[in-house]
């Protein structure tokens, strides 16, 4: 029987934490969710919007009512749970159901906090958090004519911009003299009230108020110093409380919220909390960019698969007023010894400051001008040394000087890892790559693809300039994919489609049945075929050389001076005494000028004369080498450490299991470079967690990690899963392998290929369906029989030998 | 007037290949097509001399190993956006064996 999940707060953080729990283990609950409010989870941010009558109430379902349905989640809105028995282990509802759990997600979000004044219950009197509210503003504003609101912080001011363009005179009380002043400093927040006094709101700066006036609906507000203002309506946005009354009556530790570890756990380890109900390291949060953070570590443990921590989140803020350009991060009032750099144009209405401690960016406040925000903050939470570019940092990320500014020519210049949108933590390039790759032509497909823009949308003009760019201005017309090269129209993923469908598996087939435009291809798109047709019919296709870069038909590197170098391979790095004399022997006869050490632990031969190869070859071969394929789209090497045999930390014997990998896959042919290595222990000596496929070994097993790359953009690989034994690591890897061979596109490595597809298709193909992993390994090593056959014995013995020797010396 | 050398049978260049033949001065590329035409070719790109024999070859052109320029076969001329040439010698299949003038070479630019 399925282990059985309640999830009571049927919001934003709680419903997010099931989308990623899907994303790991679709089938491992059964899933119930509570929520007081009617309706299905919405995206509450944009109640402001809506208030304003720029969207509406379906315009911000989030997930709707089918969403569950599809999901196998039984869904009760309008239904708030009122008790929580733990030691029966079920929760209880105001309609007086009763539902087990194993375990228990508590995401009831907050309250908005009613300043408690004589009158603060008189009807008229609102908070701002939910459908419900709005619903009672939009009543309001059809009927009365004065409103005031409390609290000139995000969103009082957000609420009164929504008032004021429904036609209502609003008023802010604000008991500081800093609009604001949790996110701006104090030029900034003057400009923001100037700016809004031009439109029309009023303020009362300082003003504490003491009492609301009126009969049954409130007529007044009443302060401290005796004055008074009339008022229809009182919205109190003066701060948010944490809603743990639930949790609390169930004994669970509650301070200002409900405490939990950095694993979302509260003190009963069967009841986890996410949102703005928890309180994590002493902080309770109220925007939704920590809470996605969280809901994703919550699942990572909910799917048991237990790596995750959340660690806090450093939050960065944008006001969502249509016109006003606000951001503000981090530590935003300098400090003495702070250093302090600022940038003001009163005429254009910017103002952009940051605060700097040892050359690290610490803070941020910009007014009129956020385009550099999201680098801003990049920064910022990378502590980046910002000593090389400080004199100009002010400008922007790139100073664009005479090149036309506006957010089309800024967003095109940002580097691909430049975070776009903060809510979702979605970087530029990861929305470029969704375009291209899913062909994707409108915010929508964005949206519902990265989630780029889909909370607080701030970010949602930037998206719209890269999908403008990426798509290219008349985008009806342009084509929904890229054509491999200019000799077809097709992609590469209509080409391997077509070659296993269609059986193709010669080259000119595959031109007749894809109508080539060329008459044999061309250098991009022939070393791609004959990949492909290599991959999918390794014993009926016969490998073309001449569709082979020449590092590849020569089974060498070129090097610069069009000599080449020869790499032996080392089965695991492990080498005998033999084997380094046969190897010495050779540098010597052959007048190899260098040798080296590489880092994928074998030795490399600089300098030999192409002519020279088939010799060189056949006296490493007679030695008992093959080629370590160190020049090919190919398998190349599987490092290890010194493992259980050596090392004192050790927990499985690495050095040979690595041995085991590299006799598994040497020589297979792959889309690109493919390397592994397996370290003893989570010391990671061998690095296994920047490989396309790495094993970390543990006491208990074996971990699996793929997609990882060193090289110019480093990314760590991604874990796969955990196994018991050697049989099954082999298993695994063939097959993952495999699946990257059918399916990446030519010249694509492991890492962006994971990110396309996604880890959770591969588990899905790997993880989840036994059947077809094993179909994927078996594939692979039928494949193997063909591909293992030494290249340079072939060629010591004669094979391609026109490929080595020039034809004749012709005197002229 | 030709001064044609003979070189070597058509079957020892493989098709959409090349040999390299190396004279006293230079080594000249001689490539054979898909259509089993045969063209010669001063073994050098017009763009840093790299080795036109180890690049792939597609039509009647072949692309550079080095930094992936097109040459047109018959010309010696870079394709496409690239400009610069190289030297080209008249070359002909007779009876299965490839000649080649090697006194004649010519440069289109
Ligand atoms: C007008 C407005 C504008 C905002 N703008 C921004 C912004 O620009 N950027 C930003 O990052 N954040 C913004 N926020 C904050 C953001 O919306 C919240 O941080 C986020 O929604 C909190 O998510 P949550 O899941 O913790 O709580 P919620 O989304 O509030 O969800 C909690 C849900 O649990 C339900 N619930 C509570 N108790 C029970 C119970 N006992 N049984 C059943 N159900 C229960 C509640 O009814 C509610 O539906 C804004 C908020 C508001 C109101
Ligand atoms: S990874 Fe672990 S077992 Fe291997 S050498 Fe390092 S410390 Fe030893
Ligand atoms: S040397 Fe041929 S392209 Fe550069």
């Amino acid at each position: 029987m399925k282990e059985r999940l309640v999830l009571v707060g049927n919001g934003m953080a709680g419903v997010r934490t099931l989308e990623e729990l899907l994303k790991y283990d679709p089938e491992h609950y059964d899933i119930t969710v509570f929520g007081a409010e009617p309706h299905p989870n919405y995206n509450r941010i944009m109640l402001s919007p809506v208030l304003a009558g720029e969207k509406t109430i379906d315009d911000i379902i989030l997930n709707s009512r089918d969403w569950y349905a599809e999901n196998g989640i039984t869904l009760h809105t309008g239904d708030a749970v009122v008790a929580i028995d733990r030691a029966a282990r079920k929760v209880k509802t105001e309609s007086g159901m009763e539902v087990g759990y194993d375990r228990l997600l508590l995401a009831t979000g907050s309250n908005p906090f009613i300043i408690p004044v004589p009158g603060a219950d008189k009807d008229g009197v609102l908070g701002f958090r939910d459908i419900a509210d709005v619903d009672k503003m939009l009543e309001a504003a059809k009927q009365y004519k004065k409103a005031v609101v409390i609290g000139g912080g995000l969103l009082g001011l957000e609420a009164a911009n929504g008032l004021m363009k429904n036609g209502m005179d609003v008023t802010i009380v604000h008991l500081m003299d800093i609009l604001m002043e949790r996110q701006l400093d104090h030029p900034a927040a003057e400009m923001l009230k100037a700016s809004l006094e031009t439109r029309g709101m009023k303020f009362l700066m300082q003003a504490s108020t003491a009492e609301i006036v009126g009969g049954d609906r409130v007529s007044g507000v009443k302060f401290a110093d005796g004055s008074e203002v009339e008022a229809d309506l009182v919205v109190m946005a003066v701060g948010i409380k944490p809603n743990i009354e639930l949790a609390r009556q169930a004994g669970i530790h509650c301070e200002r919220g409900i405490v939990v570890s950095d694993t979302m756990q509260t003190f009963d380890p069967r009841v986890y909390a996410v949102g703005e109900c928890v309180q994590h390291r002493g902080i309770c949060y109220g925007l939704v960019a920590p809470l996605f953070e969280q809901g994703k570590v919550a699942a990572n443990h909910l799917a048991q698969i237990g790596i995750a921590r959340y660690e806090g989140s450093v939050t960065s803020t944008k006001l969502k007023v249509t016109g006003i350009d606000l951001f503000s991060a981090g530590e935003f009032n300098e400090q003495e010894d702070d250093e302090t750099l600022v940038l003001q144009d009163p005429a254009q209405g910017v103002y952009k400051k940051l605060v700097i401690r040892d050359n690290r960016i610490k803070g941020a406040v910009m007014y009129g001008d956020t385009m550099d925000g999201t680098w801003y903050f990049q920064l910022l939470r990378e502590g980046t040394d910002i000593s090389d570019f400080r004199s100009t940092i002010l400008f922007g990320q790139h100073d664009v000087g005479d090149a036309g500014h506006g957010d089309t020519a800024r967003v095109l210049s940002l580097s691909d890892d430049a975070e776009i949108c903060g809510c979702n933590g979605v970087c530029k390039g990861e929305i470029v790559n969704a375009i291209q790759t899913k062909g994707l032509f409108t915010l929508d497909d964005v949206k519902a693809h990265t989630k780029a823009a889909s909370s607080c949308g701030s970010c949602a003009g930037l998206v719209e300039a890269l999908l403008a760019n990426t798509v290219g201005e008349g985008y009806d017309a342009a084509p929904s994919k890229k054509a491999i090269c200019a000799c077809t129209e097709h992609s590469h993923d209509d080409i391997i489609k077509a070659i296993k469908d269609h059986e193709l598996k010669d080259m000119r087939t595959v031109f007749d049945f894809l109508a080539w435009k060329t008459p044999d291809g061309c250098a991009t798109c022939r070393p791609a075929l004959n990949y492909y047709l290599l991959a999918n019919w390794p014993a009926d296709y016969q490998d073309d050389m001449q569709s082979r870069f020449i590092n590849e038909r020569a089974h060498g590197n070129i090097q610069k001076d069009g000599t080449y170098s020869v790499v032996p391979r080392m089965f695991g790095g492990l080498c005998t005494p033999s084997d380094l004399r046969a190897i010495a022997d050779v540098v010597e006869k052959y007048d190899v000028p260098e040798m080296k050490v590489t880092g994928g632990q074998r030795i490399d031969l600089f300098g030999i004369k192409k002519n020279d190869l088939p010799a060189v070859w056949k006296d490493l071969s007679d030695a008992g080498f093959v080629s370590g394929h160190a020049y090919g789209k190919a398998m190349r090497t599987v490092k290890t450490c010194a493992g259980k045999t050596w090392c004192r930390f050790g927990t499985q014997n690495s050095t040979a299991l690595g041995v085991k990998l590299e006799e598994l896959t040497w020589g297979s042919w792959m889309p690109h470079k493919f390397k592994l290595a397996v370290s003893g222990c989570p010391r990671n000596c061998a690095e296994a967690t920047i490989k396309d496929f790495g094993v970390v070994c543990v006491d208990s097993g074996y971990e699996l990690h793929v997609g990882g790359n060193g090289g110019i953009k480093v990314r760590v690989t991604d874990l796969l899963c955990k196994v018991d034994s050697e049989e099954e690591v082999l298993e695994y890897c063939g097959a993952f392998t495999q699946m990257y061979r059918e399916e990446a596109h030519y010249l694509e490595r492991t890492a962006p290929w994971v990110e396309r597809v996604s880890l959770s298709y591969i588990k899905s193909r790997i993880l989840d369906d036994e059947a077809e992993r094993k179909a994927l390994y078996e594939r692979f090593k039928f494949g193997q029989k063909f591909s293992q056959i030494d290249p340079w014995k072939q060629r010591a013995e004669g094979a391609e030998a026109h490929e080595f020797m020039p034809l004749e010396v012709v005197s002229q | 007037m030709n001064n044609w050398t003979e070189i070597t049978p058509l079957d020892e260049i493989p098709q959409l290949g090349s040999r390299v033949i190396k004279t006293d001065t230079m080594e000249i590329a001689v490539f054979r097509t898909a259509a089993d035409e045969v063209f010669a070719v001063k073994n050098a790109c017009p763009h840093k001399a790299g080795p036109l024999s180890e690049g792939i070859v597609h039509g009647n052109s072949v692309t550079c190993p080095l930094h992936n320029w097109n040459i047109d076969l018959a010309s010696g001329e870079a394709l496409g956006p690239d400009e610069g040439c190289t030297n080209t010698f008249p070359a002909k299949v007779d009876g299965g064996i490839v000649y080649i003038d090697l006194k004649n070479s010519s440069r289109a630019c």
